[in-house]
């Protein structure tokens, strides 16, 4: 139990795929321009990543190390396209929302990632238990991101969630900024790096603080 | 076992065998899925279509099963348009078929229901790549932008105004994109004069006369 909330606490903070590794920074721009658009890539990406960190860690031991990246490679893109296929078939309302979304996942280099540095080297559980954290981590990110740009962008947060989660979450869906004249840059990609670059300068800042109020050294330079 | 596996693993023959079996295995899974999922993919996309062309028809105008009863007419450059007809008791009450124009980002799909006397029935965008937020607005899903069109025709609005209100025409634009309605309006007009120029062979429904 100790070793899982470990596990979310990397994923969610310390090794957040966004703001701490700096991975899958293409599709965190790309489909950041509403909260809602971020919770479905993110979700979509978790569930991938956790099968995909199970399936890695269940052959990791007769996969060779000279050839391991190919298979890897070869196991996510197969895996993305049965998800692809399976939702289009069975939850075809869902999919002609996420449906852009599932293709972006392949490249997603976070997911091939954590295959390589973890699950290759783990077992089964601890790997699922480390997909599940990353995807929660890269899902809040995304998420965040998504909901600071639409709501400089549009004055919204949350806009069409009915879409992605269904009509019981159409109360979530809040027009903030009622008559906002709208702020393109936010909704373009440079307000993706702008949001980003704030995020991470915020992060940085709150950590050395708090490495400073431990009574760790820290030079004064890096706290102004 | 394991260890047997280990020092397996450092010959070439079984890198490139576990290769070969996962690439085997992948395209197995995949011809699988395919097979699994095709029948009801396909209807799903039917379903849709039909969904889409109900939306520019008013409510129980047709009789007929607009999918099975199509006609493909030549737009003279080799390519040929899909009209599907709706009848009302065999006789051509309207037609509904596909126009594009060149949008911000690619190109524009709009869906046209035209009636008889060549009157908008209703538009709909079916597909874009219009910027998320400024040029999504000529989707119904975000405003009643797309509205605007229903119930015009070339007889009651003349050609000139046929334009968003910065040209001159009678159409709204959108704050920070008109590029994009700009590319409806004019796919909407190229509709109308399609079914100007092909009414005859339209109404007459694919009967030889």
């Amino acid at each position: 139990m100790k070793r899982l909330v470990q596990t979310l606490k990397e994923g969610l903070w310390w090794q957040n795929v966004v703001f701490a590794q700096m991975l899958a920074l293409c599709p965190a721009m790309a489909v950041t321009t509403s909260g809602t658009n971020g919770l479905g890539m993110g979700l979509a990406t978790t569930a991938v990543l956790i099968t995909s960190n199970v399936l890695v860690a269940s052959i990791r031991s007769l996969v060779s190390p000279q050839v391991r990246i190919p298979i890897f490679v070869v196991l996510i893109a197969t895996l993305v396209t049965l998800v692809d296929l399976g939702l289009n078939a069975w939850l075809h309302d869902l999919y002609k929302v996420l449906g852009l979304f599932i293709a972006l996942i392949v490249v997603n280099c976070a997911i091939l990632g954590r295959a390589e540095a973890y699950a290759s080297k783990n077992g089964v559980a601890a790997s699922a238990a480390d997909g599940l954290a990353m995807g929660l981590g890269f899902t809040a990110a995304l998420t965040l991101i998504g909901l600071i740009r639409e709501l400089l962008g549009n004055g919204t947060l949350f806009a069409q969630a009915s879409l992605l989660l269904g009509p019981t979450f159409r109360a979530i869906e809040l027009t903030v900024i009622p008559g906002y004249g709208g702020f393109l840059l936010m909704i373009l990609p440079p307000g993706g790096f702008l949001v980003l670059g704030l995020l991470l300068a915020g992060k940085r800042a709150f950590e050395l603080r708090a490495r400073a109020e431990k009574g760790a050294v820290v030079p004064a330079s890096a706290l102004t | 076992m394991k260890l047997a596996i280990a020092a397996l693993r450092d010959r070439l023959a079984y890198q490139g065998i576990s290769l070969g079996v996962i690439a085997l295995l992948a395209s197995a899974a995949l011809a699988f899925a395919v097979s699994a999922t095709q029948e009801r993919i396909v209807a799903a996309e039917a379903r849709d279509l039909q969904a889409s062309l109900a939306q520019v028809l008013p409510e129980r105008f047709a009789d007929n099963d607009l999918l099975a009863d199509t006609l493909e007419i030549g737009n003279g450059d080799g390519t040929s348009k899909r009209v599907y007809l709706a009848r009302r008791q065999g006789e051509v009450a309207a037609a509904i078929f596909q126009t594009s124009a060149r949008g911000y980002a690619g190109d524009v799909l709009v869906l046209v229901g035209i009636d008889r006397t060549g009157m908008l029935l209703g538009a709909r965008v079916l597909k874009h790549n219009e910027t998320p937020g400024l040029g999504d607005k000529i989707d119904l899903a975000k405003s009643p932008w797309i509205l605007s069109f229903n119930g015009l025709s070339l007889a009651t609005l003349p050609a000139a105004q046929w334009a968003v209100k910065k040209d001159g025409g009678v159409f709204d634009q959108m704050a920070g994109a008109t590029i994009t309605p700009r590319a409806v309006v004019k796919a909407v007009k190229e509709g109308l004069d399609f079914f100007a120029a092909h009414r005859a062979e339209i109404l007459r429904g694919g009967r030889t006369p």
